[in-house]
């Protein structure tokens, strides 16, 4: 789809540029290096993954030495006709690719949630056990559908609002196909048992580099794109997106520091031991939520909630208090998710109270959403798009005050290990980063398409609805099952003796199993309603002129 | 914010001026942070202030901060346990004083123990007996006073204490040989002693059952432990076959199965898991489950 735009080219005095060439070369030589490393694997499931490595670096090969062949000879223009030439292709790419993602992960996701609730559905196959399927599906969700929704929308709003081209040519294509590799790399990884059990940080060494070299590229575009911009200064969104790539990158160096067995197997030892990595696990396990979930997602809600309610932002102010103080409390909770354990005393202390100084900074980004609509509230009863980032925030603001409050000492020896911890990450999960993101993906695909409209705002109603009710089952049987959960675990006879044993706790959970698996359920059917809308918009004829919902290009004041 | 008033741009609607900026067709007002806001963000850091002065906190070179409230994880769940110890340990004394049969014949024993048994029944066996004992394959059902090694109450807490067949010298030992795979009996000859078995509790045989050959097999090969009727041997852990219940299974592949490959399930001997208390009260317990002898 990168071709199509540069059709008439003049083959005469083309030459490669050092990007293209470097990467030819890099890519050229990947195959090689891949295949060697494939005929002297370990397991059939490692020469797998350097079959797929060696696919993809041939596929890079060949694309690169199309592109040249049907580019023009010249470099594209920064600008023209005194607006600037923005790179739209990669964005495609990834808002399609988080489509796609992202039905797959709520699939999954169902199933796991009836594998729950009967047991027998896991097959009895490997592939298809609790065990293997679950990273799948949080990986799936968090990596790959938010991931590609973060890449494509921060590729988009880093343009817009700096009024430049993205910077590099060939790098932005690298990195979302790369991270996509990342993604295929991990997922297949899960299923044929390569794990090295971290969680949310399950892929394994190479998939690790891997990422490691996509993610500074990543880095290297935005930050080029924001030196080269027309703004004289940087706006919110790109200030939230750029804590996002810095500190995913440390959080992923960190945690992810192993040793592999050697370079023909899959199988590393992670540098940390005891409670160390369980503290470095839970620092970039609460971060990734922090910054990955929260960080990232604000950009989007930053750019796509003023520019759809066509109002300005509610108070500068708040924002960058509001920034500073999230991003500097944020890192210091990750303890909280080890209270009551081999974690010392002081350490969990700290993690509980700058989750709990953190209510108010997380509240500033949902007060900024909520009270930019003011003087366009009555948009919600027409604009199902809006409604859906209005309702989004409002899940983030409850999802963020019940985190601090499951963060205090004695609410969370009752809540840790139960299933309450599940309904508040989906709150957060489903509510929040699903809907702003549908809610950035329903905005952005008219505009990058250049289609004069959603093909339907009814169909979106649908998908509104039918997800609503599918989040509000989905979390009031996890409140109900953890809460249940946790009370008869503790529950003593008045002789001083357990009251139940750990099965019928288990048995307990059966209804609220099916209710959870049931709202999953309406949830994928929402976003599979949305696939079908964005592929009938995809599919319409493009707009005529620059669309009225497309930002303007005034020039700063 | 640096701009001069008179480039300001003011927004109609609320009628705050803009930071004088706009990205894109977005511009941000320069509304003061809300008050209330604020406050409570002020309200949180103080009160982390305060818990810190009042917990374990800040980290030392050697050490930490201890708190000025002298709380500690440790210190807690230690108190904890203690106190649930000191509930139970009036009745845990006379529990460890009195004899399995004192203890059944006393109803304040007897129902505290039929508490704790419960709870570590719970908790140690139901995966293997099942939540209320009713067994699975392999796993005896302890509800139908049908008893392997015993049902008495010295059996069951010998059984318990010892383990069967388990890395305990005292632990219930001897099983049933692999007939089949160790050559013994032949295919046709474990056939023809799987029917009698079966037989013996007048289960329905195919037609072409030769019971006088199966009943000549299992008085050479069989009835030395599991006796010449089929009624079984509590001492050698050998299943009566002629009651109706079964360990496995009563269909013919699960006979012959047995036949061909032994059988000789294992239970952990508790005696170094559990302390003797706890035993006796699991012994109370199984006991009752089964209306034992």
């Amino acid at each position: 789809m990168t071709f199509s735009a540069s059709a008439g080219s003049e083959p005469g005095n083309k030459t490669m540029r050092p990007g293209e060439m470097s990467l030819l070369a890099l890519s050229i030589l990947c195959i090689f290096g891949a295949l060697f490393i494939a005929g002297r694997a370990y397991t059939p499931e490692y020469a797998f993954h350097a079959y797929l490595f060696a696919a993809a670096s041939l596929f890079s090969s060949v694309a690169v030495i199309v592109r040249y062949v049907r580019r023009p000879a010249e470099v594209p223009p920064q600008m023209i006709g005194g607006k600037p030439n923005y790179n739209y292709g990669p964005i495609k790419f990834g808002s399609i690719a988080a489509i796609f993602w992202g039905i797959a992960g709520f699939a999954v996701g169902c199933m796991i949630a009836f594998e729950l609730a009967f047991p027998a559905l896991n097959l009895d196959l490997p592939w298809t056990s609790f065990g293997r399927l679950r990273p799948l599906h949080t990986s799936a969700v968090i990596f790959a559908f938010g991931g590609n929704v973060l890449i494509s929308t921060s590729f988009y709003v880093v343009q817009r609002t700096c009024r430049a081209r993205l910077a590099g040519a060939l790098s932005p294509w690298f990195v979302i196909l790369g991270y996509n590799l990342f993604i295929l790399l991990a997922g297949t990884g899960y299923l044929l048992g390569i794990t090295q059990g971290k969680e949310y940080a399950e892929p394994e060494w190479y998939a690790d580099l891997w990422l490691t070299i996509v993610w500074v590229v990543y880095l290297l575009v935005f930050l080029g794109t924001i030196f080269k911009r027309k703004e004289p200064h940087i706006y919110v969104a790109n200030w939230f997106y750029l804590a996002f790539i810095l500190t995913i990158a440390v959080l992923h160096l960190c945690n992810n520091a192993a040793i592999p067995i050697s370079i023909f197997s899959s199988k590393s030892y992670i540098v940390w031991s005891g409670v160390q990595d369980a503290m470095i696990q839970w620092w970039y396990g609460h971060n990734a939520v922090g910054f990955f979930l929260t960080a990232g997602f604000l950009a989007i809600m930053y750019y796509f909630v003023p520019k759809r309610a066509d109002r300005p932002v509610y108070s500068y102010r708040l924002s960058i208090i509001h920034f500073w103080a999230l991003i500097f409390m944020y890192i210091w909770a990750g303890p909280h998710h080890l209270h009551y354990t081999a974690l010392p005393d002081w350490a969990q202390t700290i993690g509980m109270v700058f989750s709990i100084m953190l209510w108010m900074p997380s509240w500033g980004g949902m007060i900024n959403g909520l009270m930019t609509l003011s003087g366009a509230w009555d948009k919600l009863r027409t604009d199902p798009v809006l409604r859906m980032m209005v309702v989004s925030l409002a899940f983030y603001g409850m999802s963020t005050f019940e985190g601090p409050l499951m963060s205090i000492k004695v609410v969370n020896s009752l809540s840790h290990y139960t299933d309450w911890t599940i309904g508040h990450v989906h709150s957060g999960a489903l509510g929040w980063v699903g809907y702003i993101s549908f809610g950035a993906l329903y905005c952005m695909v008219p505009w990058i398409w250049n289609r004069s409209k959603l093909y339907s705002l009814r169909l979106v109603e649908w998908h509104f609805w039918l997800s609503t009710i599918g989040i509000v089952l989905y979390i009031s049987s996890m409140w109900v099952a953890g809460i249940l959960q946790g009370l008869m675990w503790r529950a003593y006879t008045s002789l001083g003796f357990l009251e139940y044993s750990f099965i019928e706790t288990v048995d307990a959970m059966h209804p609220y199993y099916i209710i959870r698996a049931l709202g999953g359920v309406l949830y994928l059917v929402g976003a599979l309603i949305m696939a079908w809308n964005i592929y009938k918009t995809i599919a319409s004829p493009e707009a005529e002129t620059e669309l009225v919902g497309q930002p303007a290009l005034a020039a700063a004041e | 914010m640096t701009e001069s008033g008179a480039h300001k741009h003011v927004d109609a609607h609320s009628g705050m001026g803009t930071t004088g900026h706009e990205w894109d067709g977005i511009r941000e007002l320069n509304t003061p942070l809300p008050r209330w806001w604020l406050n409570i963000l002020y309200a949180t850091i103080v009160w982390a202030v305060f818990y810190c002065i009042a917990y374990p906190a800040i980290p030392l070179i050697q050490s930490f901060t201890p708190g000025v409230l002298g709380w500690s994880s440790r210190q807690s769940v230690n108190d904890e346990l203690a106190s649930l110890r000191a509930q139970r340990e009036p009745i845990v004394a006379a529990l460890s004083q009195a004899s399995l049969d004192e203890i059944a014949h006393n109803p304040q024993l007897r129902t505290f123990a039929m508490a704790q048994g419960k709870a570590a029944f719970a908790n140690n066996c139901a995966p293997c007996h099942g939540a209320g004992g009713g067994g699975s394959k392999g796993y005896a059902n302890l509800n139908d006073d049908d008893w392997l090694w015993g049902g008495t109450l010295e059996q069951i807490s010998a059984t318990i204490t010892h383990g069967v067949r388990a890395d305990d010298d005292l632990s219930h030992a001897g099983m049933m040989p692999a007939f089949g795979r160790e050559g013994m009996l032949d295919e046709q000859q474990i056939s023809n002693v799987a029917d009698y078995v079966r037989s013996l509790s007048h289960l329905p045989l195919p037609a072409q059952a030769n019971l006088a050959a199966g009943a000549a097999i299992f008085s050479e090969n069989c009835a030395a432990c599991h006796g010449a009727d089929g009624h079984g041997d509590m001492e050698l852990g050998a299943p009566n076959l002629a009651d109706a219940i079964w360990l496995y299974g009563s269909d013919k592949a699960t006979i012959v199965e047995g036949l061909v490959n032994g059988r000789g399930g294992v239970m952990p001997a508790w005696g170094g898991r559990l302390d003797a208390t706890t035993i006796k009260a699991l012994t109370i317990y199984v006991h009752a489950l089964g209306g034992g002898q």
